[in-house]
């Protein structure tokens, strides 16, 4: 057995643990110590996912490919700018313990075996880990209202979803006779295989992996998740998770599944197409700007999803490079909404960004880069994203998906204009905080990328086309 | 065979319970206007319906693959439901209540 195909999880998994025992023993708060190992950690586990060997080991349970890599180093990177980001916030909130990195840390081992996953157990396991340790930091100020209630409705309609994702797998386990993927895109090779029972299955995966994403409409827990949650916990999950949530559905789909993409394309269409509308429409009433950010996610998965939607080589590649530019746009964006506190408290108003191109005026342009480039304003990151997917989705036929997609990045262009408008045109009502040094070091590192992706977007695009040839191939 | 056959409990019988085990689940979710203790039991319904119909795959394949799905299964779930009632009682501490209407402090 190879067990160097999953070195990077067991690294990962024995570093948790080993970070657990150094965090409880001292007398002292350990907060600080165990979130840089923790980074660390993460390092480590991302030098060590870029050298994995490929192929399929532990009884066909975890396979090691191109695609599985790609995921992996965005995840990492996401995990670590997510603990990165709650550093000094979780202290000044008193949330400074230490389980609240090693809890990140068991999320993103259950992502990295997500995205190895080569068989439905495996995929299972995987989610949960990511699903268990997600309830629990979601929940994490505990003695704060809104954190418990946003904790209690992800826990039950996450324990929904795993539900429903199970029944799914069960059925086609009944069906195909094997959980593993390779033996169920064998068994499915044939598109006569596809009985009403294995569809109905397919259904029920779809159904559970869209909560995940939290594609429309499956959505429902989104905002209030996002805005309940402390502002750091928001960031983390709306970068690492939904990256690995949305490379599982591409595995799943393009893998195991992809002999019946007649099948559940029209399925994807259709999510696609009403999350893009939800997410354009639904955030322009918003006054709190985590829960804008949240329908902002929606709308942006629906984006990602166009690419899957057309079930080509192109589309696959321009969902993983969206995935990958959304991923560190958003992690800029965030830092901005944690690096929000006045007078030593988190506020969460759009109108709190007022004028803040006189008081901070560095922050105020990376947030307008940011702004712009969710919008898909060129020439910055935002916009390659969107042509990717879209030019793929013109490819494959899905006119109506691309044109839909075209007109609800105009409209969410509106509220994304809007807060650049209300950080340099209105009144500024106070300075925050300053901002602590890792908050800015994510914001720079991400608005750098964003701004400048236009002028080496190669290995990027690369690195992606590799990646679907191996999920494909 | 005939008379015996009739009366064997089939493949097809394990589906239908463990389908009215599923959507009992799913209605206990969504219907219950009551207690979140109720929605939990609701997701262990869920859960049992997958069990029972990976058992009975699993008999009715001669392969092992579903029990040991099974058996991952029964321990998340055990977690799972640790997890839940930990997150119930801290929203207790916080409202001093657990009825689902009012659970409703983030809308908009």
């Amino acid at each position: 057995m190879n067990w160097t195909l999953a070195l990077p999880e067991i690294v990962l998994a024995v570093s948790g643990l080993a970070i657990l025992g150094i965090g409880v023993l001292p007398k002292r708060n350990t907060h600080f110590p165990c979130a840089i190992a923790v980074i660390g950690a993460f390092v480590l586990a991302a030098a060590l996912a870029l050298g994995t060997p490929e192929g399929t080991g532990f009884g066909g349970q975890v396979v090691s490919d191109a695609f599985s890599r790609f995921a992996k180093v965005l995840i990492l990177v996401g995990a670590a700018a997510g603990v990165a980001l709650a550093i000094d916030f979780n202290a000044r909130e008193g949330l400074d313990r230490f389980e609240y990195p090693v809890l990140l840390l068991f999320a993103t081992l259950g992502m990295m075996v997500m995205v190895s996953a080569n068989d439905l157990m495996s995929l299972y396991m995987g989610l949960e880990l990511l699903s268990l340790s997600l309830y629990v930091v979601a929940a994490f100020n505990r003695d704060n209202e809104r954190s418990a209630e946003a904790g209690l409705k992800y826990f039950v309609l996450g324990a929904l979803a795993s539900g429903l994702l199970l029944y799914g797998a069960s059925l086609v386990y009944g069906f195909t006779g094997t959980t593993n993927f390779d033996r169920i895109a064998e068994a499915l090779s044939d598109p006569s295989k596809a009985t009403p029972g294995l569809v109905i299955g397919l259904v029920f995966v779809i159904a559970g992996l869209a909560f995940k994403v939290s594609a429309v409409p499956f959505h429902m827990w989104t905002p209030d998740v996002y805005e309940g949650a402390p502002t750091p916990v928001t960031a983390f999950f709306a970068a690492a998770p939904k990256v690995a949530a949305i490379c599982l559905f591409a595995r799943v789909l393009g893998g195991p599944f992809g002999g019946l993409a007649g099948q559940w394309q029209q399925v994807i269409v259709l999510v696609s197409l009403l999350s893009m509308l939800l997410g354009a429409f639904a955030a322009i009433g918003q006054s709190n700007i985590k829960r804008l950010m949240a329908y902002s996610s929606i709308g942006h998965v629906g984006f990602a999803l166009v690419g899957l939607a057309s079930a080509s080589e192109a589309g696959m590649r321009g969902l993983l490079v969206y995935m990958a530019i959304y991923l560190l746009m958003n992690l800029g964006a965030f830092a901005v909404l944690v690096a929000m506190r006045r007078q030593g408290r988190a506020v969460e108003q759009v109108t709190d960004l007022a004028g803040l191109a006189r008081t901070d005026l560095g922050m105020a342009v990376w947030m307008a880069i940011f702004m712009f480039s969710m919008a898909g304003i060129p020439p910055l990151a935002g916009f390659f994203g969107k042509m990717f997917v879209f030019k793929a989705a013109v490819d494959a036929g899905l006119w109506t998906l691309a044109i839909v997609g075209v007109l609800a990045s105009v409209v969410s262009a509106f509220y994304y204009l809007r807060i650049v408008k209300v950080m340099f045109f209105d009144e500024a009502v106070g300075a925050l905080d300053p901002r602590p040094a890792g908050v800015s070091f994510v914001m720079a590192a991400s608005g750098l990328f964003t701004a400048l992706f236009f002028l080496y977007p190669a290995p990027l695009v690369a690195a992606a086309q590799a990646a679907v040839a191996a999920l494909l191939g | 065979m005939g008379g015996t056959t009739d009366m064997a409990v089939s493949l097809a019988h394990y589906l239908t319970v463990s389908a009215i085990l599923l959507v009992l689940g799913i209605f206990g979710i969504f219907l219950n206007r009551k207690n979140v203790i109720v929605i939990l039991m609701s997701v262990e319904l869920i859960l049992l319906a997958v069990n029972l119909n990976l058992v009975a795959f699993s008999a009715s394949l001669g392969d092992l693959t579903g029990q040991v799905f099974t058996m991952f299964i029964l321990t998340v779930a055990a977690a799972e439901a640790a997890i839940g009632l930990a997150i119930v009682v801290i929203y207790f501490r916080n409202r001093g209540t657990i009825e689902v209407e009012d659970i409703s402090t983030l809308k908009g």
